[in-house]
């Protein structure tokens, strides 16, 4: 008995501070662009942002500090009449190429978007072989 | 004692994995061939004191034995029994331990039933079983004991990570590894074919259903995995291209192709080559995924560095492994015909595209994944995320669902598009019907768009097989067939509305105040603190009608572990057919009111029917063939049964 009251005093106690000290207190870090239009296209840049903090999430589904920051950034500057792709830049500028989902296509990241290409001639290569030899049927 | 029973048990199930490999090797030469009647019972007995050795670990977990390192570390004297045994399997060394007792007890178990293929073959193959599952326990035994002892005991253990303490993933990772490692099987089976040379029907008819069920094992377990980390983690996402998911999709991507080419052997005496280079290629994967996971090197390339003992090792057994069989293959490929010949427009063509565009993707995935950690080497770091793979894998998603339309109504060898043109109206017109809705609900993204219009021709399509044919009478494969197939198609339906119909609402609110999302309207009745056996929370009690119809409550939480002292927030989910209404309760804002997460995702169960439809449909696929299996065995004994009484 002695336990139990132990366990729900602490529960009263720890909780709320707990919740407290984790929460991101920036603006839009949890409320959302009266314009709908507005909140899907921060939505759709804050999925393909990384939390810098997290393993493997975007900011869209973390409640770490820094992505709470980063979501009320990314929804001010859209609410600015910003472009999504002008603000992933200023992202990329600021915390570099790992912070963004989307790679671009540069000197370090072109075999990413070269090897659709080579395994499509891969595939048709290897097709073109199977059935144009000898018709042995 | 139980440990050190546990290590002696995996001590000597090492030791019987080694005669394994050297009885089953001598026992191909003309001079070992006495050994030949041991390698069966050794596999058997081997993977029996795997699964002691998993037992006695199961054991010291259950009785929270402190003195144990791996108790220790990763559980705590209070937590609810349940978890306390899926920590067994939560951490590195356990999960480790329950690889090679899935390994071992799939090789005993196809050394103790699989009678039809030549004994050389056999013995080959479980000298190969025995190859991997020897590298697999030296890892165990040399880097990463999981009995190891820790003195002094300390009073208590550190704790499970309390997003693990969830029933769902207690039982993901074994369902999981069944897969992973059940495709050993298939790797085992390939090789044994490389080494006797004997590719043809009978090798494809023998490893069909082993690969059928490590790759029902494989659905189900990615399937779990998704809604697990849907409904766990709290922000309603379903897969996210994570490297850790990715890990288990491209083994399963590999054991599609592989299903389907093993189809091809079996039934036309073709793509031998290819079936058993993709029989490599699907457990490599799993080895692959492993590394990837096991090893650290995801979390960073240079917290690999620092530690590199065991993500070396597993390297040098991925190498040995995969470079060992790619050269056996490499060897003897000139040797294994591609076999019977057939045309481009005909069921096998079909089926060689469903396989190159399988591949594809499973090479986008795998470089993909890979890609960031080659960067992160060459001392740059980017992300690779969903922007890259949802179009890169639709490249050759797209194409492939429209031949997976049109294949099964194809025949075997050779077939115009003429004939079949006629049954592929009905498709075409649920394809222009979608076209026509999704038009008019407007305001849908391309990606979304295309999934949910292909989901209509498809699920269509997947049933026209059935047409003209007696159903009684039709065997349980081809049900099985149209069911996964028809199971694509609802999965993808549910993907694709999700990401294009899903309405998401944060506010902040009082209690007695009602907010709406979608056609949704839910009042905040009260928040109350609740305590469980290890962890504290805050309760929301909220109504939510349905249009204004009867209420139905929930009960999201946020919860506080606190050994480990961390938060998680328990969703509520309350499903209709039409969807599911997601509630998230966030934190505690000014002045008195609660930050709530609504999402109305309409029809996001479908996803997870259609996995489980997937796996159904391997389900019958997999009874019917054994069916037919032992019914043959059955009529083949009785043949000889008859000829040996006659020659009396």
């Amino acid at each position: 008995m002695r336990r139990l009251l132990a366990l729900l005093l602490f529960a009263l106690l720890a909780v709320p501070l707990a919740a407290q000290e984790e929460q991101s207190t920036a603006p839009y870090a949890y409320r959302q662009l009266d314009d709908p239009r507005q909140e899907d296209a921060a939505q759709a840049l804050m999925e393909s942002l990384r939390c810098l903090q997290c393993q493997g999430q975007s900011i869209a589904d973390s409640d770490a500090p820094i992505a709470g920051s980063m979501r009320s950034l990314v929804r001010e500057r859209i609410a600015a009449g910003e472009q999504p792709e002008a603000i992933r830049a200023w992202l990329i500028e600021r915390y570099g190429d790992y912070v963004s989902y989307a790679p671009r296509v540069t000197s370090l990241t072109w075999p990413l978007f070269a090897l659709p290409l080579v395994l499509i001639a891969l595939a048709a290569l290897l097709l073109r072989r199977r059935f144009t030899r000898r018709d042995g049927a | 004692m139980i440990a050190e029973f546990g290590l002696a048990a995996l001590w000597l199930a090492a030791a019987l994995a080694a005669l394994q490999l050297i009885a089953g090797a001598l026992a191909l030469t003309p001079r070992g061939a006495a050994l030949a009647g041991v390698v069966r019972p050794v596999a058997v007995v081997q993977g029996l004191l795997a699964l002691a050795a998993f037992g006695a670990l199961i054991l010291v977990f259950a009785e929270t034995d402190l003195s144990v390192k791996l108790v220790a570390m990763n559980s705590h004297s209070m937590k609810p029994l349940i978890f306390k045994i899926a920590g067994a399997w939560g951490n590195h060394e356990g999960s480790m331990l329950l690889w090679v007792t899935v390994m071992g007890m799939a090789g005993g178990f196809v050394a103790l039933v699989e009678k039809r293929l030549p004994e050389p073959t056999m013995l080959a193959t479980l000298a190969g079983q025995a190859f991997v599952s020897l590298g697999f326990y030296a890892f165990l035994l040399i880097a990463s004991n999981p009995f190891e002892r820790l003195s002094p005991a300390p009073p208590e253990g550190n704790g499970l990570n309390p997003l693990l303490q969830d029933l769902g993933l207690a039982f993901h990772p074994p369902t999981l590894y069944l897969g992973y490692v059940g495709l050993s099987v298939a790797f085992s089976f390939a090789i044994g074919a490389l080494v006797t040379r004997q590719v043809g029907p009978a090798f494809a008819r023998a490893m069909r259903p082993w690969v059928l069920a490590a790759w029902i094992f494989l659905t189900v377990g990615i399937t779990a995995g998704s809604y697990w980390a849907y409904y766990e983690l709290g922000w309603g996402g379903w897969w996210f291209w994570d490297p850790v998911e990715n890990a288990s999709l491209m083994p399963w991507l590999a054991a599609t192709a592989l299903l389907h080419s093993c189809g091809v052997l079996a039934a036309r005496n073709a793509l031998r080559a290819w079936t058993v280079m993709l029989g490599v290629v699907a457990f490599s994967m799993s080895m692959i995924g492993t590394f990837l996971v096991r090893s650290g090197i995801l979390t960073s390339v240079h917290a690999f560095a620092v530690d590199p003992e065991r993500g070396s090792f597993i390297l040098a057994l991925l190498a040995i492994n995969i470079g060992g069989a790619l050269t056996l293959f490499g060897l003897r490929a000139a040797t294994v015909t591609e076999g019977e010949r057939f045309r481009p427009v005909s069921r096998e063509g079909a089926l060689v595209l469903n396989n190159v565009m399988l591949s594809a993707i499973l090479g986008i995935v795998l470089f993909g994944t890979l890609y960031p950690l080659l960067a992160e080497a060459m001392g740059a770091k980017v992300s690779v995320g969903p922007p890259y793979f949802n179009p890169m894998s639709a490249i050759f998603f797209v194409p492939m669902l429209v031949v997976l339309a049109v294949g099964p109504l194809l025949r075997w060898r050779r077939d115009t598009f003429a004939r079949v043109r006629k049954r592929l109206a009905l498709p075409l017109l649920a394809v222009l019907a979608g076209i026509a809705i999704v038009l008019a609900i407007g305001d849908v993204a391309v990606l979304p768009f295309l999934g949910l219009v292909l989901a209509a021709g498809l699920a269509v399509a997947s049933v026209l097989p059935l047409r003209d044919r007696n159903l009684r009478r039709t065997p349980l494969p081809v049900w099985g067939m149209v069911l996964a197939h028809f199971g694509i198609a609802v999965a993808l339906f549910g993907m694709a509305s999700e990401s294009a119909f899903s309405v998401e609402k944060l506010v902040a609110v009082r209690t007695g105040e009602t907010t709406r999302v979608g056609p949704w309207a839910i009042r905040l009745m009260a928040v109350e603190p609740v305590a469980g056996p290890n962890w504290t929370a805050l309760e929301a009690q909220m109504l939510a009608r349905y249009q204004d119809g009867r209420g139905t409550e929930l009960r999201p939480q946020s919860r506080s572990f606190w050994t480990p002292p961390q938060q998680t927030s328990e969703s509520a989910l309350l499903t209709r057919w039409n969807g599911q209404l997601y509630a998230v309760l966030g934190g505690e804002a000014t002045d008195g009111r609660w930050q709530l997460r609504l999402w109305w995702k309409p029809f996001v169960p479908m996803i997870w029917l259609g996995g489980l439809l997937i796996a159904l449909g391997g389900v019958l696929a997999l009874a019917g063939r054994t069916a037919s299996d032992i019914r043959r065995l059955v009529a083949r004994d009785k043949i000889a049964y008859r000829r040996t009484r006659q020659g009396r």
